[in-house]
């Protein structure tokens, strides 16, 4: 029988609920399990995840965005590039003979290239940031997409990030927090998204507007309560009045905190917890999974 | 003075800091510029005075009508937003980056282009003075000029109300919308918490501080959790000349408090975890 094949992305509209505790966990049980399995660190703006594994490092590649330059003694001083930049991001002034494209505010789009006439705009490679893959076993891949300090947005390395998807029968996406862009783009490609989320007023806020998202995009979700214990019971209200599928509990307990702040895994020393996260995949896969990844 | 609180890694706890830091004077403006997950709001319930729509860029939208599935505009676009479905030219909308040169480039002028007009910014009063705060909708990008919009607010408010202090909330991470928190900020406080998650964000954090030269502090939140991890990032901020204003320890009643729409000040003022964000504030304040 064809086994089926599943991307999962492990996301939560708050910071600090479980994201990267989630993801790391989610990847030592299935490479535990001899599974071949590919995690990919989405949060390019801060990624921890290689924090909690040794590997070798396999891949190495810096990803770059072709920024327009403008040749200001080519330049006829036309303004079409100035009318077509969507971004502002070309400084126009002609009765001082000047013009400059704004690094920070170029997308790199290419429609001040095709407004010019002239031969005045031309392409350089701004470095946003590198992508690096690990092999920490054979058949346990991790992909880390590290944005430089500087640079203003992760999209761009998210989406080298995804490049590095082979077909693999398990793909997890450590997500950006919020529910912006960077969200959407890590959980574009999902066959089903785990929310991570905290039981309190702050979680519950944050847990309403990813759902909303996930809606939108007609996504499958469901969802990991950390931190079970603290706060209150409004999130358990919620879920049920959503008919939103609760996949796990963790309970709040400083062992586990003191554990994982010095890059330890649970599945590294509790067995029980590794078995029931495999029971959730195996479930999630068989539900949610298709054919090819 | 402006102060902002930030954190590379999220859930550390600036909003309960901020929180509590903003329950400690009056009048004050508390602005919170976490566009994407507000939750200051949830704490100080604010009357609003004023709602403004926030454009944040636009889409690009295709009349199946007029096209003529010439693929023209997918040949040009970067950000493979648009590909066929079907025999069609088809927008994948999440993927759209709203540069416009698709609309310019269609010989049949079948794209059109729609504002991201969800976005909201939101400028009124809470218990202890003013509250300015953004929202953004989802999937929306640019959240550094919304972020720009509510600073400017705030300081508009400030200088109306003659109001010295302004406490804003920062977003996670180190990108756009955290450069438009803190540029021209008096003071930034960093909030950590001891792990190795914790400090490698942390050293971005402080990274990105330096860009702009700002004044930088660093509180570690639940500091007990990993006592020795505390030390050593109490050593590392002493090696970079940076001040480590409070170590906090965990205490589950900074929860309670959240769950019952208070700061930790007001839910537990006379608790140790309330001095040593009282102690912090003054002197941040007095420097």
């Amino acid at each position: 029988m064809n086994q089926k094949k599943i991307k999962i992305a492990i996301a939560s509209g708050k910071g600090g609920t479980g994201k990267t505790l989630i993801s790391t966990h989610m990847f030592d049980a299935l490479m535990r399990a001899g599974e071949t399995v590919t995690l990919i660190d989405c949060d390019s703006e801060e990624p921890n995840d290689k924090l909690f594994f040794d590997g070798k490092l396999v891949l190495e590649k810096d990803v770059l965005q072709k920024n327009a330059v403008i040749d200001a003694d080519k330049c006829k001083f036309c303004g079409k590039c100035h009318e077509y930049c969507n971004y502002h991001a070309i400084f126009y002034l002609p009765p001082a003979k000047m013009i400059h494209v704004i690094d920070e505010l170029c997308h790199a789009c290419g429609a001040c290239t095709v407004a010019c006439k002239y031969g005045a705009v031309t392409e350089k490679d701004m470095m946003l940031g590198t992508v690096r893959q690990y092999e920490i076993q054979p058949h346990a891949k991790l992909v880390e997409t590290r944005m430089r300090v500087g640079v203003m947005t992760p999209v761009p390395l998210i989406k080298a990030g995804l490049q590095e998807i082979h077909n693999e029968p398990w793909i997890l996406l450590d997500s950006p927090p919020g529910t912006s862009c960077p969200f959407m783009q890590t959980t574009l490609l999902a066959d089903y998204v785990i929310l991570i989320t905290e039981p309190t007023p702050f979680g519950l806020s944050d847990l309403k507007q990813s759902v909303e998202t996930l809606k939108s995009m007609q996504k499958h979700y469901g969802v990991i309560i950390n931190r079970a214990g603290i706060g209150n019971r409004d999130i358990y209200e919620y879920l049920r009045d959503e008919d939103i599928e609760l996949l796990l509990e963790i309970p709040f307990d400083r062992e586990i905190a003191y554990h994982y702040s010095k890059g330890e895994l649970l599945t590294q020393y509790q067995p029980e917890f590794q078995k029931r996260l495999l029971t959730l995949f195996n479930y999630l896969r068989d539900t949610y999974g298709t054919g090819s990844n | 003075m402006e102060l902002a609180v930030i954190s590379g890694k999220g859930g550390t706890g600036k909003s309960s800091i901020t929180a509590a830091f903003a329950s400690l004077e009056e009048p004050m403006v508390v602005v919170d510029c976490d566009v994407d997950a507000a939750n200051l709001f949830l704490v100080f319930n604010p009357q609003h005075d004023e709602e403004t729509v926030y454009i944040g860029g636009e889409k690009a939208l295709i009349d199946k009508d007029t096209c003529l599935n010439c693929g023209m505009c997918i040949s040009y676009c970067r950000f493979d937003a648009i590909a066929f479905k079907n025999g069609k030219v088809h927008i994948i909308e999440e993927a759209c980056d709203g540069c416009k040169l698709c609309s310019r480039v269609c010989p049949a002028n079948a794209i059109s282009m729609v504002p991201n007009d969800k976005s909201r910014m939101y400028a009124g009063r809470f218990r202890y003075g003013k509250m300015v705060y953004g929202r953004l909708a989802p999937g929306e990008e640019n959240s550094g000029k919304l972020v720009n919009m509510v600073r400017e607010k705030a300081r508009e408010v400030a200088q109306i109300n003659h109001i010295e202090n302004i406490i804003i909330d920062g977003p996670p991470g180190i990108g756009c919308a955290v450069v438009s928190t803190i540029t021209g900020t008096d003071n930034v406080v960093i909030v950590t918490e001891p792990s190795m998650s914790g400090l490698h964000d942390l050293k971005r954090s402080i990274e990105i501080c330096r860009q702009f030269q700002l004044k930088v502090w660093v509180i570690i939140n639940k500091y007990d959790l990993n006592k020795e991890f505390s030390q050593q990032i109490d050593e590392f901020c002493k090696a970079n000349q940076i001040e480590v204003v409070a170590m906090l320890p965990f205490d589950v009643s900074v929860v309670e408090a959240m769950v019952q729409c208070k700061s930790i000040v007001e839910h537990n003022p006379d608790s140790e975890i309330s001095t040593l964000i009282k102690n912090a504030y003054y002197k941040i304040l007095q420097a």
